[in-house]
């Protein structure tokens, strides 16, 4: 039987004592999961030995920990696989450390209530229909459900939450769980809080604005839920379905990103700040007076560039055209004119199963 | 090796170091460049945040003409952000033909079509370097050893995640490869927290503090590991960790001043191309002395 090192995290706040390392021999086929291992190192070597579990079978979403750098569930990690993972990065042992972005209660076991649950709670994580509730269940078609089931899939785990690489630096970010949670509610037809919801997200300086698009949540999701194609979905929402023009610019860089390329083909980043800011408005940007506060905040950073040689006045000024915009633009208006956006949501799909008949979804274009 | 080259926006725009950079390494290790001059953005995820089908359909308009490239082996990019958001779209492109049929549609009136072919490849050219021409090769044109230069790797995002569509399955170590080209280039690769972290560029023009404090923090760690330097595959990241260091310095409370190379410049470097020629005179952050220590070695020698 082989044997493996685990190099744990221990930390008990009881003791007095800093937070502190602990190595423990554990033998237990490679197919076993680092949970196993975990539990081993407990029951034969130090009782004391804390982390949170039940199902042990990728349901319950007890057990996510870090592992080796990586945060995922400890029973959904093959213990000879995060053994491999380690040697590739030189060392001998598999280091197990409690998820980031959370207080330490004991060793392995984060405080969820102070984050996790405490973010879901926020985005107002029920149904709100209009009106007195229909005498049966609510009727949809099943197709309009299908969107949603995604976000669904949530165990609540709250490896994305440890992952998020922006709540690192702004713990008050409402995070991948809870927005993708918001999603669930602002996909389901019966909801009709959903303008509510996604101007109340998009106005939060640490909401739907706060996702820095790293994709870290995607990576670590042992259900496929993609948080940040979520977050992602809600901005879609906010900005072309109900034109939400929040004071985080969400709306401005959006706008003035997709109509420069329009426009050019390539990105002309000299007018993107400045239209970013005037909700994508180059003359707005120069006139509203918020708009010229942020504008002139980000001045220092244009001299440095400008005094570096990275940025010439030219290149400020002036950008070309591609020889063949005319196609671009073509493109723009075509996908433009249609009734309805057209999705390819590989989760619902399957990564190679788009070769059957109802591979694409068909999301809103409400005006 | 000829590959249909796509330079993206910003090394045209912001970075100009980095396409001339990149044009002068490429002879030194024998690319033949067939820049794409007809291509459009990627979208840099924000196309895609405002509709799936334009952005798709605009990366197989770039995919299409690189395609077309007569006895290109593929195609490459400069860019983490292009190299992430182009393997997003050929996801879904090559998932359905259903799907990928819809697609074309709007690229005929061009004439183009993007053909699945599950042997043609995008890829960065930090990949290409490691897959495609290998550090062995590598090794033999290093004329100017980096010896002695202590340097931080700086991913980005879009080029590390998510593993599974950037096919790490069948190239695992594709989140290790700057260090190992560093090692390659006699210099020393440095380990700290931020290696495979944000930049934070995506949220620069919404939230500014979120932004600049990942960027500082990042460039503090690199410093406390006592790195001479950061590189990067991505412009982008560049653009935050240079252009904005002074900012975010302010941001982190503390003194930074850590210079940021772009990865053409790296190789550039040892493979005996000038700093000027490189560009290296066109940073926020002076990168002196990072010449100082190169140009010591090769006197030294």
């Amino acid at each position: 039987m082989p044997e493996y090192t685990l190099k744990i995290r221990r930390f008990d706040p009881e003791s007095g004592r800093a937070a502190y390392w602990e190595s423990f021999q554990v033998e237990l086929p490679p197919e076993r999961s680092v949970l196993d291992g975990v539990l081993q190192a407990r029951d034969t070597q130090d009782g004391s030995l804390s982390i949170r579990c039940s199902c042990q079978a990728a349901i319950c979403g007890s057990c996510a920990v870090r592992i080796n750098g990586r945060t995922g569930l400890a029973c959904n990690t093959k213990i000879g696989e995060a053994f491999e993972r380690a040697k590739s990065f030189g060392h001998d042992e598999i280091v197990v450390e409690p998820m980031g972005n959370m207080p330490v209660i004991k060793d392995l076991i984060v405080d969820m209530d102070a984050v996790h649950w405490k973010k879901v709670k926020r985005v107002v994580p029920w149904l709100l229909p209009a009106g007195d509730p229909p005498e049966r269940e609510y009727v949809v078609p099943p197709e309009s459900m299908i969107d949603v089931t995604q976000t669904m899939a949530c165990i609540h785990c709250g490896a994305c939450v440890g992952a998020c690489l922006s709540l690192e630096v702004d713990p008050e970010f409402i995070g991948p769980a809870a927005l993708a949670k918001a999603y669930r509610f602002v996909g389901d037809p019966r909801d009709a809080a959903t303008e509510d919801r996604l101007r109340d997200l998009a106005e939060d300086p640490h909401g739907l604005y706060d996702c820095t698009h790293c994709f870290a949540c995607v990576e670590v999701c042992p259900k496929g839920v993609a948080p940040m194609d979520q977050i992602m979905r809600l901005r879609r929402r906010a900005t072309a379905d109900y034109g939400i023009k929040d004071r985080n610019n969400g709306y401005g860089h959006e706008k003035a990103f997709v109509d420069l390329i329009e426009r050019y083909g390539t990105l002309h980043e000299a007018q993107l700040l400045p239209r970013s800011y005037g909700q994508g408005s180059l003359i707005r940007s120069q006139i509203d007076p918020s708009s010229l506060k942020q504008l002139a905040s980000s001045l220092p950073t244009v001299i440095n560039g400008l005094k570096s040689g990275k940025v010439s006045p030219k290149a400020a000024l002036w950008h070309h055209k591609l020889p063949d915009q005319k196609h671009v633009r073509r493109i723009y208006k075509e996908i433009h004119s249609k009734d309805e956006r057209l999705e390819l949501n590989l989760y619902i799909v399957g990564e190679s199963g788009g070769e059957t008949e109802g591979a694409m979804a068909e999301g809103s274009q409400e005006s | 090796m000829k590959v249909a080259y796509w330079p993206g926006c910003v090394s045209r725009g912001f970075t100009p170091e980095l396409h001339g950079a990149m044009a002068a390494v490429a002879p030194k290790l024998d690319i033949e460049l067939v820049e794409l001059d007809r291509a459009n953005c990627c979208g840099a995820g924000v196309i895609a945040e405002h509709n799936q089908e334009l952005v798709d359909t605009l990366n197989a308009r770039t995919f299409a003409l690189a395609q077309g490239v007569e006895g290109a082996a593929g195609m490459m990019n400069i860019c983490s952000t292009c190299q992430g958001a182009q393997s997003e779209c050929r996801e879904r492109l090559d998932a359905s033909s259903e799907y990928r049929e819809a697609i074309n549609e709007h690229l005929q009136p061009e004439g183009l079509t993007y053909r699945h072919d599950p042997d043609w490849w995008n890829k960065n050219f930090l990949w290409l370097l490691v897959e495609e021409i290998g550090l062995d090769s590598l090794r033999e044109r290093v004329v100017r050893p980096l010896t002695g230069l202590k340097v931080a790797a700086f991913y980005g995002c879009y080029i590390s995640r998510p593993s599974r569509r950037l096919g790490f399955d069948r190239h695992p170590e594709r989140d290790r490869y700057l260090d190992m080209v560093i090692e390659t280039l006699g210099a020393t690769p440095v380990d700290y927290a931020g290696k495979h972290k944000c930049c934070g560029f995506p949220l620069i023009t919404m939230n500014k503090e979120t932004s600049l404090r990942q960027a500082g923090r990042h460039i503090a760690d690199a410093l406390d590991a006592d790195a001479d330097c950061m590189v990067t595959p991505c412009p982008l990241c560049h653009l935050n960790l240079d252009l904005q260091q002074p900012d975010a310095a302010k941001r982190v409370e503390r003194d930074l001043g850590l210079p940021v190379l772009h990865f053409p410049q790296l190789v550039g470097l040892a493979l005996g191309i000038s700093p000027k020629e490189l560009g290296m005179n066109k940073h926020v952050v002076k990168t002196d002395e990072v010449q100082r220590v190169v140009a010591g070695v090769a006197a030294a020698a």
